[in-house]
């Protein structure tokens, strides 16, 4: 074991992948020489190769375009897009290609891309680095969205994204990366070392895609979340003290509807939580999947925290990111406290 | 399992030094002053290919202005250019500093590129749209935007014109057609494009102007500007400033290795004015080049301005990391202000302690400027606007469901 922050856990799954796979390379903006602007790739070209974590130029179509046809030839391509806010130009090579390479020919092409992109607000980047994209990705059959909250989660997830033979949209909550963070932006930055999922091991190890966590078990409610709100959440319920759980998603397609399922069946009431937008955000499925699994058990309605229906504003921006208050005043209404 | 092997057939572009190493600018020809011909502005692109692979260059070695683009260009602008970029140098300085005491998130420099932006913003008229990339505040100053509303923005504080909305840099200046800046890279370009077909279509004989960085050239979107100003000959002029550095990537990763960005534009069709990025006069001619073809619609032009980017990409980046520390110094091309401020001392117009009194003034003028700017607010303490304000123009007129949520907001 040893302790990492989130940048040091996704840095030691690359390290990992790429000595246990020739066939895995790195791409993208700066992730070479330099190591990544959020130094995810730190050291890695160096220990590994010019050919194995190489820089891109700028463009993004390019690079995951370029990444698919290297996953077609037979490699296994991380591809960095430095911001999910960045994505948009290569949405076309992800939505119409990489998503639909193996049914359009029958099974017999595919490429294992893992595209990570750090994602969500709280870092003063305004509306060019602050945008939770997941619900765009999930909207596509074909690819899988996960997304972790912990250092733990990220390294094992990450490693089972780079094995997955399906294309994976790994969203990495930039707000995390050096410690984690229950929203308040007054309060000094806390970092990994003094939490127990910033204890990592070192070696080889996997997170399955497709499971849910219970973060903290409860009777009153059901808080169903993901990312950088898994914090907010928590923090939210234990300082109004409401017996709420706390379920930190992780993947979202696929989904662990079982575990959301048993929860709610136990807790009748719901609250989901995410940063991005509301309008057809992930929120909207997870309130649909919900009412057709667990409507007869349903005390109240689910409420949905979510960021506002705007772009993510610089100035505003603790306006704008749901804060414990309205986490704790959406627990209380379906409560009816 | 597979193996591949320790050497690979695949290239992969590395940089002529890193950290550690001696500055290496061999590769670079720098050719005379005055050695460029200066074709007619109606010529046929396919008469100058090589106008997009030598430097135009109109500064020589002892500030003199020589060669066929050396212009009539008035003193006057020259003064006023030299006054212009030394205000944005101690513009960017200022800001910096204050980005580092925690009253900014974020600042930009254009230090070293001063001349790309003033030089262009002086030889177009004001009727001329621009379309610019985040490191082209000299457009704005040129154009005499008033600092204290430049730095407004960069506070995010209550006269912020972008209301907030924007990282610092970000600018918007409806009033001076310098269009907003999106921070998404390339986006822009195209759209300067459709600006100039638009004024052509309206029969004005404006002119748009666009500018993209030497990484940006990768993007999509600088190819269809390209495709687009050919196919409709709009009257544009499309800006690669080519500063050698993409953050960490150098020049060579955006495929500079294998040909010149000027060179781009040859395949399209266009003429393409390969020039000197740090020699006011040369940027000022090319443009005043590219302006006249445009406006007699003899179609649009590509222009590269080779420069260096002297600073840091932004506050958050660490340039220490990936290149040598004295590459600024060594650059072969100088310095834009030192080599306007030589040649007008050359031509008599101008001494070395007007210099430094126009400094000490510019340096009082951003103080005060400042102290203006800071008591409409900070990012953080003083005046700002409404929160509710976050809500408006989202659409012409805050739909219902943004109107609820406005309410919500509120009552929590």
């Amino acid at each position: 074991m040893a302790t990492m922050n989130m940048i040091q856990a996704l840095n030691s799954a690359m390290d990992i992948a790429l000595r246990r796979d020739p066939n895995t390379l790195i791409l993208g903006e700066d992730v070479g020489y330099f190591g990544g602007v959020f130094r995810c790739t730190a050291g890695l070209q160096e220990k590994h190769g010019l050919h194995r974590v190489f820089d891109t130029p700028i463009s993004e179509g390019g690079i995951v375009a370029v990444a698919i046809g290297m996953g077609v030839a037979g490699l296994r391509p991380i591809v960095e897009i430095q911001f999910a806010d960045y994505v948009y130009p290569a949405v076309d090579q992800l939505v119409s290609e990489l998503a639909r390479l193996r049914y359009r020919s029958g099974g017999e092409y595919w490429a294992p891309l893992t595209v990570r992109m750090p994602c969500g607000g709280g870092i003063r980047g305004g509306q060019t680095h602050s945008q939770s994209p997941e619900g765009i990705f999930t909207h596509v059959c074909g690819l899988k969205t996960v997304i972790p909250s912990n250092p733990y989660d990220a390294k094992g997830m990450l490693i089972s994204a780079i094995e997955d033979d399906d294309p994976v949209i790994f969203l990495e909550p930039k707000r995390l990366y050096n410690g984690p963070f229950d929203g308040d932006p007054n309060k000094p930055a806390v970092s990994w070392e003094k939490s127990p999922q910033g204890e990592v091991p070192e070696e080889h190890y996997t997170v399955p895609l497709g499971k849910a966590e219970i973060v903290r078990p409860g009777l009153a409610a059901t808080v169903v979340t993901y990312g950088t709100m898994v914090h907010v959440a928590k923090a939210a319920a234990e300082h109004a003290n409401i017996d709420a759980e706390i379920i930190d998603l992780r993947s979202l397609v696929p989904l662990d509807i079982d575990t959301l399922v048993e929860s709610v069946k136990r807790t009748g009431r719901v609250v989901v939580v995410h940063e991005a937008t509301r309008t057809s955000g992930f929120g909207a499925e997870l309130s649909a999947q919900i009412q057709e699994h667990c409507f007869w058990h349903l005390e109240a309605p689910i409420e949905r925290v979510t960021g506002w229906d705007t772009p993510y504003p610089h100035a505003f921006e603790w306006d704008y990111f749901p804060s414990q208050k309205r986490i704790v005043d959406a627990l209380k209404r379906t409560l009816g406290v | 399992m597979e193996t591949v092997p320790e050497q690979t057939r695949l290239h992969i572009p590395i940089p002529s030094s890193r950290p550690g190493e001696q500055p290496d600018f061999s590769d670079i020809e720098v050719p005379n002053a005055g050695s460029a011909e200066r074709p007619d502005e109606g010529v046929d692109p396919r008469e100058i290919p090589e106008l997009a692979s030598t430097l135009i260059r109109v500064l020589n070695k002892k500030h003199e202005a020589v060669g066929p683009w050396a212009m009539d260009i008035p003193v006057d602008t020259l003064r006023r250019g030299l006054r212009y970029m030394l205000t944005v140098r101690v513009y960017d300085d200022r800001m910096f500093q204050l980005q580092r005491q925690g009253k900014l998130s974020f600042y930009m420099k254009s230090t070293g590129e001063e001349a790309v932006s003033v030089a262009a913003a002086l030889a177009l008229r004001s009727g001329d749209m621009f379309f610019p990339s985040y490191r082209q505040q000299g457009l704005l100053i040129a154009r005499d935007r008033s600092l204290v509303d430049m730095m407004s923005h960069c506070l995010s504080n209550s006269r912020d014109s972008a209301k907030g909305r924007q990282m610092p840099v970000m600018y918007t200046w409806k009033e001076g057609n310098f269009f907003s800046i999106s921070g998404n890279l390339g986006t822009q370009l195209p759209q300067a494009v459709g600006w100039a077909m638009g004024a052509a279509y309206k029969n004005q004989d404006h002119v748009a102007a666009g500018w993209v960085g030497d990484g940006t050239t990768a993007e999509g979107d600088f190819h269809y500007a390209l495709t687009f100003a050919s196919v409709y000959q709009a009257p544009v002029i499309m800006n690669v400033v080519n500063n050698q550095w993409a953050i960490s990537s150098y020049q060579g990763v955006a495929g500079g290795e294998h040909a010149t960005f000027a060179e781009r534009g040859l395949g399209y069709g266009l003429p393409a004015l390969r020039v000197d990025g740090n020699d006011f006069l040369a940027v000022y001619a090319a443009t005043q080049w590219a302006a006249k073809r445009a406006r007699q619609l003899d179609g649009p032009t590509l222009i590269e301005h080779f420069t260096y980017r002297v600073e840091a990409h932004s506050s958050s980046d660490d340039p220490s990391q990936y290149r040598p520390l004295s590459e600024a110094s060594e650059w072969p091309l100088g310095d834009p202000i030192e080599r306007l401020k030589n040649h007008l001392i050359n031509l008599g117009e101008w001494s070395e302690e007007q210099h430094q009194e126009l400094y000490q003034e510019t340096v009082e003028k951003i103080r005060a400027a400042y102290a203006e700017a800071e008591s409409y607010g900070t990012l953080t303490d003083g005046p700002r606007l409404s929160r509710s304000t976050m809500f408006e123009d989202v659409y012409k007129e805050p739909l219902p469901h943004l109107q609820r949520q406005r309410a919500q907001m509120l009552e929590d």
